[in-house]
């Protein structure tokens, strides 16, 4: 497989950064990295960082249905994450669920009819004093109200 | 960037200079401000001096566990044949806690510089700066401020003709909360599945690579340069008496002003809320508090006003300080609700490695589910404290007992709460599918 020359720029530094004989600890940040760039972990992906980070395939299979942010479906084109946790929930991230639901018509860990949007009910992310808090792909957004949140979706609807 | 606005009773030490108009955490603006010189100190202090001024300034692990840095750093067996390792845990994932993030985006050379001298103690060549997944901006500021370091020479080989090597990486974790308690992190560090191991042996000894590892939380790093700028002693005096130093303290939940505060170790609780949270939301009675994080015990609002943050005192009242998460709660909040959300944490993240975690959660999970959902019996609430009384101390990780612990001391202080929930019909609104599975 080959991958954008920032990939395999940063597969080659990732290989380089643990001691030798030690690449098996590249393996996590690759799929996450490579997940980015082609929307998931496929089974051609499993079988380029074993060969890459020289470890047999199965090493890479058990590490996938771990971790939380490891998939092997695509997601929609913006992924968007709702926190429900309970310094969320205390300031209305629960309705701030319900409410992104029922605007893109998809449930828990589903996928717009157009691929535009997936929607995930997440666990804690780390932005529990300005809650409640989404998180876009990487953006996060702070103190997000079911209004500003129709105006983010809205806005990446948009054709660009 | 800094999410909110600063307080004028916070004590500025690790969050000194990001407070500084225009400064913008590069390696510049970094040394402008006097950093990495007391990476140079240390160059010229012996490793036992350094841990002497580190176990005098009573630094205690940021992460939650509280445990004294300079006696964790003397654990390590330096004459050792093997490399040694420093790693950063940046898996800030316990819920009520955004630190981390705060000195990551602000002030990353600051870390790099608590790294470069956990190095010198120890003799360690290598590094990594494991951060959670879902914060892929901190790793990319991480990875920039690395690359400056090795431009500025603070990184790399014989750093600043002192002889010293050390190369520090930032490594992208990919969403499992587990993999914050330190041996998890190790093992996912190495590219397995985060299953935390037996210990001992500890990671001082047998971390990284079965290596002696210096493995601490990034606060905790961060506020080893100050130690060794202001002297072990006046680093103490700024907090209380076994707990020295200052806290990022995380004001989450129903305060007014919530926000990320430096504060002395022994802060007043009604300060904390009354002053810098600038008191509970609305005006209204506070219900419960959370120390540090969702694994602590529950405390009362009666509990908590009395109290100052620092861990004997936190310990005495029957809870911990854990994380520096604070939540509050006022008098509206339904607290079973918030016993079956935090389960719903733990059941979610339990990694499945140790039975009476994994199974354990997932009960109390279905348990909360019907009594929250109003059909429950009250047999069910007892089973509910029996359960989670059972898992303490009965798995490999603390994570048993941080799902045990605040389910014990909500169903204990909050009993009324699931017993008017008895006779009512259904209160929420079954909602998802999830939900439906549960009651069945």
């Amino acid at each position: 497989m080959t991958f954008s020359p920032d990939l395999e720029a940063r597969f080659e530094k990732l290989v380089a950064s643990y001691p030798e004989g030690r690449t098996r600890s590249a393996v996590i940040p690759m799929l996450m990295y490579a997940q980015d760039e082609l929307g998931a972990v496929t089974p051609e992906l499993v079988a380029e960082v074993a060969k890459r980070c020289k470890v047999p395939p199965i090493q890479v299979e058990e590490v996938i249905g771990y971790y939380s942010m490891l998939h092997r479906k695509p997601q929609g084109k913006y992924h968007v994450q709702v926190c429900t946790n309970i310094s969320c929930l205390l300031v209305g991230g629960e309705e701030l669920y319900h409410h992104a639901s029922k605007k893109l018509g998809i449930g828990h860990k589903q996928t717009t009819a157009d691929g535009i949007f997936s929607l995930e009910e997440v666990e804690c992310m780390g932005a529990c004093s300005w809650a409640p808090a989404v998180e876009i792909d990487y953006t996060f957004h702070h103190h997000v109200t079911p209004e500003k949140l129709d105006q983010l979706l809205d806005g990446l609807k948009k054709p660009q | 960037m800094l999410f909110n606005e600063p307080h004028p009773l916070e004590t500025r030490v690790l969050t000194k200079r990001m407070h500084e108009p225009g400064y913008n955490g590069t390696v510049e603006a970094y040394e402008r401000y006097g950093g990495y010189k007391q990476f140079l100190k240390a160059v010229e202090m012996t490793p036992d001096d350094i841990i002497g001024e580190v176990k005098t300034s009573n630094l205690r692990g940021r992460g939650g566990a509280g445990f004294p840095t300079g006696m964790k750093w003397g654990f390590v067996p330096r004459q050792s044949s093997k490399p040694k390792y420093i790693v950063v845990n940046g898996d800030e994932s316990e819920p009520g806690t955004c630190k981390d993030r705060v000195l990551i985006e602000n002030d990353p050379h600051l870390l790099i510089e608590g790294c470069l001298i956990a190095a010198r103690v120890v003799g360690a060549e290598r590094g990594y700066v494991y951060i959670r997944g879902e914060y892929r901006y901190l790793i990319d500021i991480m990875e920039r401020a690395i690359d400056e370091a090795y431009r500025a020479g603070w990184l790399g080989q014989n750093i600043k003709g002192t002889g010293i090597n050390f190369d520090l990486r930032a490594h992208s974790g990919a969403g499992a909360y587990e993999c914050g308690e330190e041996s998890a992190l190790l093992e996912s560090l190495e590219g397995k599945r985060g299953n935390p191991r037996i210990r001992p042996p500890f990671p001082a000894v047998a971390g990284l690579y079965a290596s002696p590892t210096v493995l601490n939380n990034v606060e905790t790093f961060a506020a080893v340069p100050s130690i060794l700028e202001m002297g072990g002693k006046a680093w103490a005096d700024l907090g209380i008496e076994k707990a020295g130093g200052t806290k990022l303290t995380c004001l989450t939940g129903h305060f007014n002003k919530p926000g990320v505060y430096e504060l002395t170790l022994g802060f007043p609780v009604e300060k904390m809320i009354n002053e810098v949270g600038g008191g509970v939301r609305g005006g209204r009675k506070m219900k419960a508090f959370i120390p540090g994080g969702s694994s602590c015990p529950v405390l009362t609002g009666d509990e908590a006003w009395p109290l100052t943050m620092d861990y004997d005192s936190m310990a005495k009242a029957g809870s911990m300080l854990g994380s520096g998460g604070v939540i509050l709660m006022d008098e509206t909040t339904d607290m079973v609700k918030a016993a079956l959300r935090i389960m719903h944490f733990y059941a979610h993240e339990s990694c499945g490695w140790c039975i009476p975690c994994r199974e354990g959660t997932a009960w109390l999970k279905k348990l909360l589910t019907r009594l929250d959902a109003g059909s429950g019996s009250a047999r069910d609430i007892d089973l509910v404290g029996d359960l989670a009384k059972n898992m303490l101390g009965r798995t490999f990780c603390p994570l048993g007992d941080a799902a045990a612990l605040p389910t014990m001391s909500i169903v204990k202080k909050f009993r009324h709460e699931f017993e008017a929930k008895l006779s009512r019909p259904v209160s929420v609104p079954v909602t998802s599918p999830d939900q439906l599975v549960s009651l069945g």
